[in-house]
């Protein structure tokens, strides 16, 4: 239940009506994150138990993955591209431009990669999955679904979960293999940087370490996509302007928590 | 049986039941009426386990529905049908895959049964004709009568209809509720169904319920509503203030 924001005046002194407005938003903010928490745990906990819907999560890795790919790509390729002018921009100005194809890469690998391609999934899969679960909802298709005694959470919000968590890693990757390739594009081709320079010294300088934290990163940013688009969909406002709010605070909130759990994974990891 | 015990429920602090209590027995079909936004639909989630009560309790063959969880509750939910006032069906898949989603996702059974048991439950409904169309592309009685085959494709021992008819024109309402009458002489289910159609519903029905503020005012067999003593009960049937 969700606590009630007091607009009356019972005892008439402003600053305690204040506070217990204060109170009454803390509270209610309160409450909507522990239903935010209880709904991840409620998700986790169906994911790891069976049954799990393959082939529905066969579906939406078709949908949230390989919808994503062109997308993916080519912000990948212009991103890697950007990245291979502002680096060797900067390093030429030290004498360093030979270690444009480790700048190009590690950023990408470490941190762009996951965080770019996490931002173009909730932007494009994310909405969508609050806007068809929001409708569910308010067709009250999830009800029925309830009502044929099966559970809601395993044939919408986990095959979503699992989904995210699958294609996530893997738009990552193509993102980073994708920008080295528009950053060799723009450095070996249009700024004459040597071709075996660029690829060679990414060979030294890219540790396995570099490419596992980016693929944790962007499981971990899958998790997150899913878990906020599911549950704003899940308990979305009525009506077409009820969908539309959800799917856009879905966005939102996705994209900032992929930010500051990048942070976090990042301070933590390397 | 389905026995509702004293239910209260509010919403924001305001009542919208106030200690409803209401017996059907196995087989028994019952209308429930009352006005516009007088909690009717709220005491039939009620009853299907949509909604937790703040008190009371709703016992199904003696078993309470308002204390289960979990897979005891999906166990009990699989004797249930419901068919939504706006169908509730699944917009993207056809017809027969909106009917044959239960069968797939509840029984062990081949795809050739599926589609025989599909095609028997729309034949049943009379959308035999129409079992590759989408929801979007079927009229409002179609999604209605899909939304029926579909509730009695898995032969539910408890089927609750929240306004089958509602939006229909007459002649199509009439057919649904002579639908669903021909669907309880056949299967015996246990029923209840929310109506507006006075008095077409009471051909179909055991028993009334008419449920005013909050309350049950009226229990019975249809033709005593006219004798009742209530005013509020009178002026519904009646229609007139």
């Amino acid at each position: 239940m969700q606590p009630e924001v007091l607009t009356s005046n019972p005892t008439g002194f402003a600053p305690v009506v204040l506070l217990q407005q204060l109170g009454a938003r803390a509270l209610l903010l309160l409450a909507r994150a522990g239903r935010m928490g209880i709904f991840l745990g409620r998700m986790v906990g169906f994911a790891l138990t069976p049954p799990v819907k393959v082939a529905r999560v066969v579906r939406r890795v078709h949908f949230i993955g390989f919808g994503s790919i062109l997308v993916v790509m080519l912000t990948g390729a212009f991103t890697g591209m950007v990245l291979s002018l502002q680096g060797f921009y900067a390093l030429s100005r030290f004498g360093s431009d030979a270690f444009l194809g480790p700048l190009v890469a590690l950023s990408l690998v470490r941190e762009l990669g996951p965080v770019i391609a996490a931002l173009m999934v909730a932007g494009r899969a994310g909405s969508a999955i609050t806007a068809e679960i929001g409708i569910m909802r308010n067709g009250q298709q999830l009800d029925a679904l309830e009502l044929m005694g099966l559970n809601p959470f395993r044939y919408v919000v986990v095959p979503n979960f699992l989904a995210a968590m699958i294609s996530m890693p893997l738009l990552a990757c193509l993102f980073d293999v994708v920008g080295i390739w528009g950053g060799y594009t723009v450095g070996v081709k249009l700024l004459g940087v040597s071709g075996g320079t660029y690829m060679g010294e990414i060979a030294t300088y890219l540790e396995m370490k570099d490419i596992m934290g980016g693929i944790y990163k962007a499981i971990s940013f899958g998790g997150i996509i899913s878990w906020v688009c599911c549950y704003k969909g899940y308990y979305t406002d009525f009506g077409a302007e009820g969908v539309s709010r959800a799917t856009t605070q879905a966005v939102v909130m996705s994209s900032v928590l992929i930010l500051v759990w990048d942070y976090f994974m990042t301070s933590a990891m390397f | 049986m389905i026995q509702i015990e004293n239910i209260t429920k509010s919403f924001d602090d305001v009542p919208v039941l106030r200690g409803i209590s209401l017996t059907v027995e196995k087989g028994e079909f019952v209308a429930l009426i009352g006005r516009s936004g007088y909690g009717k639909s709220v005491l039939l989630r009620h009853v299907a386990g949509l909604l937790k009560p703040d008190s009371g309790r709703v016992l199904v063959d003696g078993q309470d529905l308002t204390s289960l969880r979990g897979r005891e509750l999906e166990a009990l939910r699989s004797r249930f049908g419901f068919v939504f006032q706006g169908g509730a069906l699944f917009d993207s898949l056809s017809v027969f895959d909106n009917v044959a989603f239960p069968l797939r996702e509840k029984t062990r059974k081949s795809e050739e049964e599926i589609a025989t048991q599909v095609r028997a439950a729309l034949v049943r409904v009379g959308l035999e004709t129409s079992e590759d169309k989408l929801p979007a592309q079927i009229s409002g009685g179609m999604v209605k009568r899909t939304a029926l085959a579909r509730a009695l494709v898995m032969e539910p021992e408890f089927l609750f209809f929240d306004e089958p008819e509602t939006g229909l024109d007459p002649l199509t309402a009439q057919g649904v509720l002579d639908l669903i009458h021909e669907c309880h002489r056949n299967l015996k289910f246990t029923g209840i169904i929310i109506s507006h159609q006075l008095p077409r519903v009471f051909d179909v029905v055991d028993r009334v319920a008419v449920l005013h503020n909050g309350q049950i005012r009226y229990f019975g067999p249809p033709d005593g509503l006219e004798r009742s003593a209530d005013e509020a009960v009178r002026q519904l049937v009646t229609g007139r203030a």
